[in-house]
């Protein structure tokens, strides 16, 4: 299991949310404003490394039957102590994210993790499956926070990029953006719930293509590196 | 004390539900609706699990930890009273209403994972609720997941017959389809109730 693969693996074949299909209430539900994604993701990031390290550092002296209830444990505590660090530190992050920050408990990326790999895997890769399926994560919210935020109400950004103030990042969620077009062109209805379902919807199934289509390919050029060889043979 | 009741009953069924407004629960909402039969199932016991969660949450929130001061405890507190509610409604029922224990099956350790019963008792402190309306957010909470799976399960079974591009299979049309669904929730959204 190389880092490479791994990489690759939580980015796109074997992505959290788009492949996997987990943890998608918290990518429907807050995906509204740059800012809001990309803090969420690095929340999500930053817990699912650290329950990896340390579920994978204490795999051997779990029993068995209670393990699910040690893994929620070791989970709320991370989720505390992120929560806590937001509250003090970017409250307008936490303000905005509101319930879905404790709700990352019961997401089903961690939960999932540490069930079907840090159990069975040393401390190093474990970190690295953190980081990278994180970073998985983290992606797809910033894709669907860009689509829903240009196509909702034709802006880049929100929350995150001050542009009233100079060109400058700001972390208290007042920067408006960048605006492309007036919001007034926009579909509104994209922001709501409804834009949520749709765009992971739709995300899915450019996934699900892309995939398919690689998979193809692969075959094809399998299929013609045998032929070649028969040919040799011959 | 009742008009408050029926807001709350309301906007935890049709305005503000729990999958279509609030994404809470959306797992087992797209996991266990392919059939209308297993999606009441689930319905019942999230009503169940939620009702009763809500209420020993509220006890265990206002008596031990806001007394003794500890309330950046709530999200680990919660989340072991709700897994160890759902293994102990697992063994109740298992002994003494076997019939509803089969017919729920792997449902019931499910709902420790589902967000909306964590959500419903994080809600239920974030909203100041007493215990009565505690209760009733749970429950009708709960009623407004089980409209949403067992609509959305009739709708899905029409969608398995439905000529859709193949890259779409899976969850995918299953997300579009609850999208639509979303929109016609969205006709509620205008709804309010004078207090």
């Amino acid at each position: 299991m190389n880092i490479k693969k791994q990489f690759k693996e939580g980015l796109i074949t074997n992505n959290p949310v788009l492949v996997q299909q987990i943890g998608m209430c918290a990518t429907m539900a807050i995906t509204t404003t740059l800012f809001n994604g990309i803090g969420m993701g690095l929340s999500v990031l930053i817990i699912l490394t650290c329950c990896n390290v340390v579920i994978s550092a204490i795999r051997k002296i779990i029993p068995d039957e209670i393990r699910l209830a040690i893994f929620v444990v070791v989970i709320a505590t991370f989720v505390t102590i992120v929560d806590l660090l937001l509250q003090a530190f970017v409250p307008a992050l936490s303000e905005a994210l509101g319930v879905f920050i404790p709700l990352i408990v019961v997401n089903c990326i961690i939960i999932g993790r540490a069930e079907a790999f840090c159990q069975k895997m040393p401390i190093g890769p474990s970190f690295f499956d953190g980081v990278f399926q994180g970073l998985g994560y983290t992606c797809v919210l910033i894709i669907m926070c860009v689509v829903r935020e240009l196509l909702g109400a034709g802006r880049f950004g929100g929350g995150l990029i001050d542009v009233a103030n100079g060109f400058r990042l700001t972390l208290d969620g007042t920067g408006g953006g960048i605006q492309i077009f007036p919001e007034t062109y926009g579909a509104s209805i994209l922001s709501l719930p409804f834009g949520g379902f749709l765009t992971l919807g739709c995300l899915m199934a450019v996934m699900q293509y892309a995939l398919k289509k690689s998979a193809k390919k692969k075959e094809a050029a399998e299929k013609a590196a045998a032929e070649i060889e028969k040919e040799v043979e011959e | 004390m009742l008009s408050s009741i029926i807001t709350i009953s309301l906007g935890a069924i049709l305005i503000n539900n729990f999958i279509f407004s609030q994404f809470l629960g959306c797992c087992p909402f797209l996991g266990c609706s392919n059939k209308v039969d297993t999606a009441v199932g689930m319905g019942l016991a999230v009503v169940f699990v939620m009702g009763l969660a809500s209420a020993i949450c509220w006890v265990i929130n206002e008596y031990i930890l806001v007394a003794l001061g500890l309330e950046f405890l709530q999200t680990l507190a919660f989340i072991l009273v709700i897994a160890a509610l759902v293994q102990f409604v697992e063994m109740f029922l298992k002994k003494s209403v076997p019939s509803l224990y089969s017919a729920l099956g792997i449902y019931l350790p499910l709902i420790t994972t589902n967000c909306a019963v964590l959500g419903v008792v994080l809600l239920n402190v974030q909203n100041k609720y007493n215990f009565i309306e505690s209760l009733v957010y749970g429950v009708t909470g709960g009623l407004g997941f089980m409209l949403a799976i067992v609509l959305f399960a009739s709708v899905r079974e029409r969608v398995e017959f439905a000529d859709y591009p193949e890259c779409f299979q899976g969850f995918a049309i299953c997300l579009v389809s609850a999208a639509l669904v979303a929109l016609a929730f969205m006709g509620f959204s205008g709804m309010s109730i004078p207090v």
